[in-house]
C-alpha cells in the first residue's frame, strides 16, 4: 500500500536452530500507532532490533518509506527516520540529560573535526541551534527542569521521559517504543500513554510499541499485531483482537478460550 | 581561618564569569612560560631541559586519554605513535638516506650535507598527519572488537611496531630502512632559520645557549595547543559521540552515532598528538632509538591518564606531570634522600615500574575517578547516581506527604 510507512515481507530470523521470526509480514499505515504484542520469548524484540538494524533478517525485505533497510547499520536507519528507547533504560548515565538529547541530535548536524577545534561561526550557531531545540524537546516530554543533572540521577519516571525526548532528537518518521511503560505505576502509565498519543499527533510520527501491559495496549493503538512462538498469530483492531480465540488461547491458555 | 576562606569563596562566586573560567588557566599558563626564570630558586623543581621530557610526555598522555578516557577504547599499544613520529622525523631530518639529498627548509645544516632536511617545523606536521593515517590503518581492523579484546589487539600492534623498527635494516628487509637496533641519529634542529633570526628568533636551538628554554618554550606551545584541541573536541559533536560510546555502545549506534567512523576518529586523532609529540621528542634527544618503544611505556602514558583522571584534561596533565617527573628525575631524587635516611644506597629507579603499580592500587583504592576527575563525575559525587529510592519512600516519604503523579 501507498500509505505504510514501513512494510516488512516474510522477514524471517534464525538463531543457530531456532527460527525466532517466522516469515512475518508486517506493514505500519502511516501515522497511525500500531502495537506488536505477544508472549515472552515470541520474537517482539528480535522484530524490534531487525527494525533498528541491530539484527540482519536471515530472509525477507523490510522496506522504510519505499527503501529497503533491512542489514543496514542502526546509525544508517537512524538517519532515514527510525527512532528508538529501550525495554531496560539505556541512558547515558554519566551525561547530563541535556548531552543525552544532544546525542541523539547526532546525526541531524554536521560539525566536523577542523571546524569544531576552530569554533567557526557555522559551527556555533549550529550547536546555540541545537542546545535551544533540546531544551524545548525536554520541556516538551515532560523535564523542565533538571537540565544539567546527570541522567543517571534522574526519578525512574523522567529517565523514562528522557529517553523519548533523546529518541525524538533523532528527528524519526517512525518511533519504536520498546516496553515503554515497564515499571510505571497506574498513574505514571495512564499520562504516558496520552503523552504518545498527544506526540503523535501534535509531531505527525508513526509510533510502533512493543507492550505487555493489555490496558496500555488496547487504549492506544489503533491496530495490534500478535506474535507467538515467532509466527504472525492474530492482526487487526484492538476490538478485533480481543475477541480473537487464538489470541486468547496464547495469552491464557486453551482452557480459557473454550 | 574557614571563615575567611567562606569569604574568598563568596568573593570567587561574585566575580564575573570570565574571569572565573580563565583566571585558573591564565594564571597556570603565566607560571609555565615563566618557569626557566625562577626554576633555579625553587629547590627540589626539576631543571627546564628536564621540564621539556615531562611537556612532551604530558602531550602524549593527553593525546591518549581522547582514546582512553573520552571515547572509553582500552589502547596499550600507544607507544605504536610515538615511534611513528619519531621515525618521520628520523627520516625527514637526518643523514640517513644518504643516497638523497634534499633540503627543505631545514636549519644548522651544511648546503651540500646527504639525506633529507626538511624543515622540522614542517616535519612536526608531516608526523601529525602520517601518525593520523598510521591511526586510522590500525583502527580500522581493530576497533570492530569491544572491551578486552580490542586492548589484546592494540597490545599486538604495540609489540608490532617496535619489533617491526628494530628488524627493518639491511638484515631483515634488504633495505636499510631504520637502522635497526642502533636507531637513527643525529636528527636535524628546531629553529627559525637565518633571515628570521635576523630579527630577533633563534636561528638554530641546539647551537643556542638558551638551548633548554627554546625547547621548552616549543613544547610548552605545542602542549598548550594539545590541550586547546582536547577541550574544544571535548564539548563539540564528535567529543560528545565518543563519550556516548563510552557509556553504552549499543544505545549510540541506535541514537544515529556511526560506531566505527566515531571510534577511528578517537584513535586518528590520538594518533595525531602523539606523533606530533614523538617527532618534537625525537628532535630534542636528535635521535630515534628503538629502545624508547617498549611496551612498558604505553603502559607508563596509560598511568598518567589513569593517575590524573581518565577523561579529565586537567587531571591528565597533573598525572603526567607528576609521574614523568618521578621518571625523570624525582625518583632517583627521593632515593637518594631515603638512602640517605636509612643509611644504605638504594637504586630507587630500578623499581620504578613496582611503585607506579603501587600508586595505581593506592589510587584505585582511595580515589578511583584520579586526582582531578572528569566533571560529570564531579557532578556524580555530589548528586549521587543510580540510587533511587524504593518506590514508597520516593513517592510517599516523609517530608513529601503527596504522590509525585500529580505534580
Amino acid at each position: 500500500m501507498a500509505d505504510d510507512l514501513l512494510v516488512a515481507e516474510r522477514v524471517r530470523k534464525e538463531f543457530g536452530g531456532l527460527v525466532a521470526t517466522n516469515d512475518i509480514d508486517f506493514a505500519i499505515p502511516r501515522g497511525s500507532i500500531v502495537a506488536l504484542i505477544g508472549p515472552n520469548g515470541a520474537g517482539k524484540t528480535t522484530f524490534f532490533n531487525m527494525l533498528t538494524g541491530v539484527y540482519t533478517p536471515t530472509s525477507g525485505r523490510i522496506l522504510f518509506d519505499g527503501e529497503e533497510i533491512a542489514g543496514k547499520p542502526p546509525h544508517a536507519i537512524v538517519e532515514r527516520g527510525i527512532g528508538r528507547t529501550f525495554q531496560n533504560i539505556r541512558l547515558f548515565q554519566q551525561m547530563t540529560a541535556m548531552e543525552n538529547v544532544l546525542v541523539g541530535m547526532h546525526s541531524r548536524l554536521s560539525a566536523g573535526i577542523v571546524g569544531s577545534i576552530l569554533g567557526l561561526p557555522r559551527v556555533k550557531r549550529e550547536e546555540s541551534g541545537a542546545n535551544e531545540r533540546a531544551r524545548e524537546l525536554l520541556v516538551y516530554c515532560g523535564l523542565p527542569k533538571r537540565h544539567e543533572h546527570l541522567a543517571g540521577s534522574l526519578p525512574y519516571g523522567d529517565q523514562r521521559r528522557l529517553e523519548v525526548a533523546r529518541a525524538l532528537a533523532t528527528d524519526p518518521k517512525l518511533l519504536l517504543l520498546d516496553e515503554p511503560t515497564a515499571g510505571m505505576n497506574p498513574q505514571e502509565t495512564a499520562d504516558f500513554t496520552s503523552f504518545v498519543r498527544r506526540i503523535r499527533d501534535e509531531k505527525d510520527l508513526t509510533v510502533l510499541l512493543i507492550e505487555h501491559d493489555m490496558k496500555v495496549v488496547m487504549g492506544v493503538s489503533e491496530r495490534i499485531t500478535v506474535l507467538e512462538y515467532g509466527e504472525k498469530i492474530a492482526e487487526g483492531t484492538p476490538a478485533e483482537i480481543r475477541a480473537n480465540e487464538r489470541v486468547i488461547e496464547a495469552y491464557l491458555g486453551r482452557g480459557a478460550a473454550a | 581561618m574557614s571563615e575567611q576562606l567562606a569569604t574568598l569563596k563568596s568573593r570567587w562566586a561574585e566575580q564575573p564569569e570570565v574571569v572565573r573560567r580563565y583566571a585558573l588557566p591564565a594564571g597556570a599558563i603565566v607560571l609555565a612560560v615563566l618557569y626557566p626564570f625562577y626554576v633555579d630558586l625553587l629547590p627540589g623543581f626539576p631543571v627546564t631541559s628536564i621540564a621539556v621530557v615531562m611537556l612532551v610526555f604530558t602531550m602524549m598522555a593527553l593525546g591518549l586519554n581522547i582514546v582512553v578516557g573520552y571515547a572509553g577504547l582500552l589502547d596499550l599499544g600507544y607507544v605504536a605513535f610515538y615511534a611513528a613520529g619519531a621515525y618521520i622525523a628520523a627520516w625527514l631530518a637526518s643523514l640517513h638516506f644518504e643516497d638523497i639529498s634534499f633540503h627543505f627548509g631545514a636549519v644548522g645544516v651544511a648546503d651540500d650535507a646527504p639525506g633529507i632536511h626538511i624543515s622540522v617545523w614542517l616535519v612536526l606536521i608531516i608526523a601529525g598527519l602520517f601518525t593520523t593515517v598510521v591511526g586510522i590503518l590500525i583502527g580500522l581492523p581493530t576497533l570492530r572488537l569491544r572491551g578486552d579484546y580490542l586492548a589484546i589487539v592494540t597490545l599486538g600492534f604495540g609489540e608490532i611496531i617496535p619489533q617491526f623498527v628494530r628488524n627493518a635494516d639491511e638484515a631483515g628487509i634488504g633495505f636499510d630502512l631504520t637502522h635497526g637496533t642502533f636507531g637513527i641519529n643525529p636528527i636535524d634542529s628546531i629553529g627559525f632559520g637565518e633571515t628570521l633570526g635576523a630579527v630577533g628568533l633563534p636561528d638554530v636551538y641546539r647551537t643556542s645557549s638558551s638551548r633548554a628554554e627554546l625547547f621548552y618554550w616549543t613544547a610548552l606551545a605545542l602542549l598548550l595547543f594539545t590541550v586547546f584541541c582536547s577541550i574544544r573536541l571535548r564539548d563539540s559533536r564528535l567529543g560528545r559521540a565518543w563519550i556516548a560510546i563510552r557509556e553504552d555502545e549499543t544505545a549510540a549506534a541506535a541514537m544515529g552515532v556511526p560506531l566505527m567512523r566515531t571510534k577511528t576518529w578517537s584513535y586518528a586523532m590520538g594518533a595525531f598528538f602523539g606523533g606530533i609529540a614523538g617527532a618534537f621528542y625525537a628532535v630534542y634527544k636528535s635521535g630515534a632509538f628503538p629502545a624508547d618503544f617498549y611496551f612498558q611505556f604505553s603502559v607508563f602514558l596509560l598511568c598518567m591518564v589513569i593517575l590524573g583522571g581518565m577523561g579529565s584534561v586537567w587531571g591528565v596533565i597533573v598525572g603526567a606531570l607528576i609521574l614523568s617527573w618521578l621518571d625523570r628525575a624525582g625518583l632517583a631524587e627521593l632515593g637518594k634522600e631515603f638512602g640517605d635516611l636509612v643509611g644504605r644506597e638504594i637504586d630507587v629507579p630500578k623499581y620504578a615500574f613496582g611503585i607506579y603499580g603501587g600508586i595505581i592500587v593506592v589510587m584505585m583504592l582511595v580515589r578511583p575517578t584520579g586526582l582531578i576527575p572528569e566533571s560529570r563525575h564531579k557532578i556524580e559525587m555530589e548528586e549521587g547516581v543510580h540510587d533511587t529510592p524504593l518506590y514508597d519512600v520516593q513517592h510517599e516519604g516523609p517530608g513529601t506527604g503527596r504522590i509525585r503523579g500529580d505534580g
